[in-house]
C-alpha cells in the first residue's frame, strides 16, 4: 500500500513535470481570471440551453469526498467521477478542480493535502481521457468549509474536491 | 437592584462601542505574581488625555501574568510622586512595588509622563522615568511606561509596544465570507484593516524590521504571495506560480523570502532573493514539505514534512540542502516557530487526537505541552520570548489566545464577531 502511494506521488511529480513546460502560459492566464470566469459562465449558460446536458448535469455529483488525511479516491468518488468524465468528454471547456480539507491539523499542511486531493481527481480524469490542458487545480485547504462545527459529519463534508 | 442592572446594561452598551475587537480574559495566572500598585497618574490642570494611562499600565502588567495589580478601590491614597508616598500604607496592603506619576504638557501637541517606581520593602525609588509622545498616542505612552517597569523588575525586555497581525473571517449571507487582514496593538487596541477580500487570506508574517508584511491572498482565485508596506500600504504581488504559493517567511536579514511552492510537483521549500527575484529550491522530495521558519542565523530553515509518513519537523541547511529530522516525539509535529535565541521551537503537537501547542527544548530534546484545548494552531512567539499567541476555538468560534513559554500564564483574546486566526506577533518596533 505504501509502495503504491509512493508510485502515485511519483506519477504526480511526472505529470507536473510535463506541465512545468507550459507553466509560464498558465501563469499568464491567471492575470485574466475575470475573463476566465466569464467564459466559464457563458459555457454553463450554453449547456443550460441544451436540455440533454442540463438534465445530465443536474443528476451528477460534482463533489467528491475523501477519508481523513487521505488523498486517494474512494470507490464512491470514482463512480461519481466516471459519470462526470462521460459528460465532460462531450464538452470542450475548462475544468476547475478545487481541493478542500477539514480543519484538523495546520492550515499549511491542509492546503498541501487538499492540493493532493485535487491532483488525484485531475490524474484520474486525465488517465480516463480528459485532456490535461482543460484541467486546472486549486487548493483552498481548510479556508472554505461548507459545514461548520466539530463533528465527524461536519469534517467529512469538508474533505472534498469540487468540480466547477 | 433594578438600578444596578440598568447601570450594568449602560456600562455594557458603552464598553461594546469603545472596546477593541479583541478583549482580554486571563484564565490562568502565575502562582505567585508580584503584588504592585499602579496609582492613577496626576495631571497638569487644563490638560486632557484621552486615556487612563495608569489603567493601561495596570492591564499590561496584569496580562504578563507576572504581576497582580492592586485594585484602585483598595488604595489608601493617590500619591502623584515619591514624596507623597507613605510606605507603611502600601506595606499594610501587601504591595511590593508602587508606581506613581504625573502627566503634563511641556511642548504643544505632546504629553509627558514623569513617573517613579518605588520598592516598598526598601522604601526606595528604584526607577525614575520621563517619556513624551504626541498627544494622540496616549496608549503608546502607557505601553512605554509598562516596558520600562517590566524591564526593571524582570530583567527581560518589555514587549508591550509590539503589534499583531491576524486574519478574521466573517460569514455573510448566501455562503459568502468576508476575509480581513487586521493589525492591532498587542493588547487588541488600535485595530486597523490592512486588506479586505471575499477570497481567503492566509499566513500573515512580519519583516524583521516591522515595516513590511507578507501574506497569501486568493484574490485572483488562486493563491499568491503579496508584500505590503505598512507605511505606504502599497501592495506588490511577489509570486503567482502554478499550484501552491504559501507560507512566506522573511529571512532574519530581510533580504530573502522562504516560501512553499508546488510548481515542480509536490510542495517544496524555496527561497527567493527579494532584490533579484532569483529563486532557489531548498528541498526536493515527493512528500509535503511546508511551513518554513528561519533559524536566527539565517543559515538553515526548519519545516514540516510528511516524508516519514506523518508530519514531523525537519531542518534544512539552505546552502547545502542537507536535511535532518528534528522531532521524534508523537505522530504529529508541525508549523514550528523558532525562539529568538534559537534554543527552542514552538509547534503544533498532536496527542490523543488533540492538537496542542508545545515547546521543544532543542538542547535537552524535550517536548512540553503548553495548552490543554483542542484544535490549537499557528503559534507565534513574542520577540522577548516571554509568551506566544496561538489560534484555538472557543464557544464554536475561532479565537486568539496567549500562553507564557513556561505554560504558567494563559489568556484569551476573543473577537466580538466572526472567526479570528493566524496571529503573528511583531518584532520589536522601536
Amino acid at each position: 500500500m505504501k509502495y503504491q502511494a509512493k508510485n502515485m506521488f511519483l506519477g504526480v511529480a511526472f505529470f507536473s513535470a510535463l506541465l512545468a513546460g507550459c507553466a509560464s502560459t498558465d501563469t499568464d492566464a491567471s492575470g485574466q481570471e475575470g475573463a476566465d470566469k466569464v467564459s466559464t459562465y457563458t459555457e454553463s449558460t450554453d449547456s443550460m440551453n441544451d436540455s440533454y446536458n442540463s438534465d445530465d448535469m443536474a443528476n451528477l455529483e460534482t463533489v467528491f469526498y475523501f477519508e481523513f488525511d487521505q488523498a486517494t479516491l474512494t470507490v464512491k468518488a470514482r463512480k461519481a467521477l466516471d459519470a462526470q468524465i462521460v459528460r465532460l468528454k462531450k464538452t470542450t471547456g475548462p475544468v476547475r478542480l478545487e481541493g478542500h480539507a477539514d480543519e484538523r491539523g495546520t492550515r499549511e499542511y491542509n492546503i498541501a493535502l487538499a492540493e493532493r486531493r485535487a491532483i488525484s481527481v485531475a490524474d484520474y480524469m486525465a488517465i480516463n481521457g480528459i485532456p490535461r490542458y482543460r484541467i486546472e487545480t486549486v487548493s483552498y485547504g481548510e479556508e472554505r468549509p461548507v459545514a461548520f462545527g466539530q463533528s465527524e459529519s461536519t469534517y467529512s463534508q469538508n474533505r472534498r474536491v469540487e468540480l466547477k | 437592584m433594578l438600578i444596578r442592572i440598568i447601570t450594568a446594561l449602560i456600562f455594557l452598551a458603552a464598553s461594546s462601542v469603545s472596546m477593541a475587537d479583541l478583549t482580554i480574559e486571563i484564565n490562568k495566572g502565575k502562582d505567585d505574581p508580584v503584588p504592585i500598585a499602579i496609582v492613577p497618574f496626576g495631571w497638569q490642570s487644563g490638560l486632557t488625555v484621552a486615556e487612563d494611562i495608569a489603567s493601561i499600565v495596570e492591564s499590561d502588567l496584569h496580562r504578563s501574568g507576572q504581576f497582580s495589580p492592586l485594585s484602585r478601590s483598595d488604595m489608601l491614597g493617590r500619591p502623584r510622586n515619591a514624596t507623597e508616598v507613605y510606605y507603611r500604607d502600601w506595606k499594610s496592603l501587601g504591595v511590593d512595588y508602587v508606581v506613581v506619576g504625573t502627566l503634563s504638557q511641556e511642548v504643544t501637541g505632546t504629553v509627558t509622563a514623569n513617573y517613579e517606581l518605588l520598592d516598598v520593602n526598601t522604601q526606595r525609588v528604584i526607577l525614575t522615568g520621563k517619556e513624551s509622545v504626541s498627544i494622540d498616542k496616549p496608549r503608546y505612552l502607557a505601553h512605554t511606561v509598562s516596558d520600562k517597569i517590566y524591564e526593571k523588575l524582570t530583567n527581560i525586555r518589555g514587549a508591550f509596544r509590539t503589534q499583531l497581525l491576524y486574519v478574521s473571517a466573517v460569514r455573510e449571507g448566501g455562503n459568502r465570507t468576508r476575509f480581513r487582514l487586521l493589525k492591532s496593538d498587542i493588547d487588541g487596541a488600535n485595530e486597523s484593516v490592512l486588506f479586505d477580500s471575499r477570497e481567503p487570506i492566509m499566513a500573515p508574517t512580519w519583516s524583521p524590521d516591522g515595516q513590511k508584511i507578507a501574506y497569501v491572498s486568493f484574490e485572483t482565485t488562486r493563491p499568491a504571495i503579496y508584500i505590503q508596506d505598512l507605511r505606504t500600504n502599497a501592495r506588490t504581488q511577489l509570486t503567482s506560480f502554478k499550484g501552491l504559493n504559501g507560507a512566506p517567511a522573511f529571512s532574519p536579514d530581510g533580504a530573502k523570502m522562504a516560501m512553499v511552492l508546488s510548481k515542480d510537483g509536490s510542495p517544496d521549500i524555496y527561497v527567493m532573493d527579494l532584490a533579484s527575484g532569483d529563486l532557489q529550491r531548498v528541498t526536493n522530495h515527493f512528500a509535503i514539505d511546508t511551513e518554513p521558519a528561519w533559524m536566527p542565523d539565517g543559515k538553515s530553515i526548519v519545516f514540516t514534512s510528511d516524508r516519514g509518513g506523518k508530519p514531523q519537523i525537519y531542518k534544512v541547511n539552505v546552502s547545502s540542502g542537507s536535511v535532518e529530522r528534528v522531532t521524534f516525539e508523537g505522530d504529529y509535529n508541525a508549523r514550528a516557530r523558532v525562539l529568538a535565541d534559537g534554543l527552542g521551537l514552538v509547534m503544533v503537537h498532536r496527542e490523543n487526537g488533540n492538537y496542542h501547542i508545545a515547546v521543544l527544548d532543542l538542547k535537552r530534546n524535550r517536548v512540553e505541552i503548553l495548552t490543554t484545548t483542542n484544535l490549537d494552531e499557528s503559534p507565534s512567539v513574542a520577540p522577548n520570548a516571554s509568551m506566544l499567541l496561538y489560534a484555538t476555538q472557543y464557544d464554536g468560534k475561532g479565537v486568539l489566545a496567549a500562553v507564557s513559554i513556561d505554560g504558567g500564564v494563559k489568556y484569551r483574546l476573543p473577537s466580538r464577531f466572526g472567526d479570528v486566526r493566524e496571529p503573528a506577533w511583531s518584532p520589536f518596533l522601536q
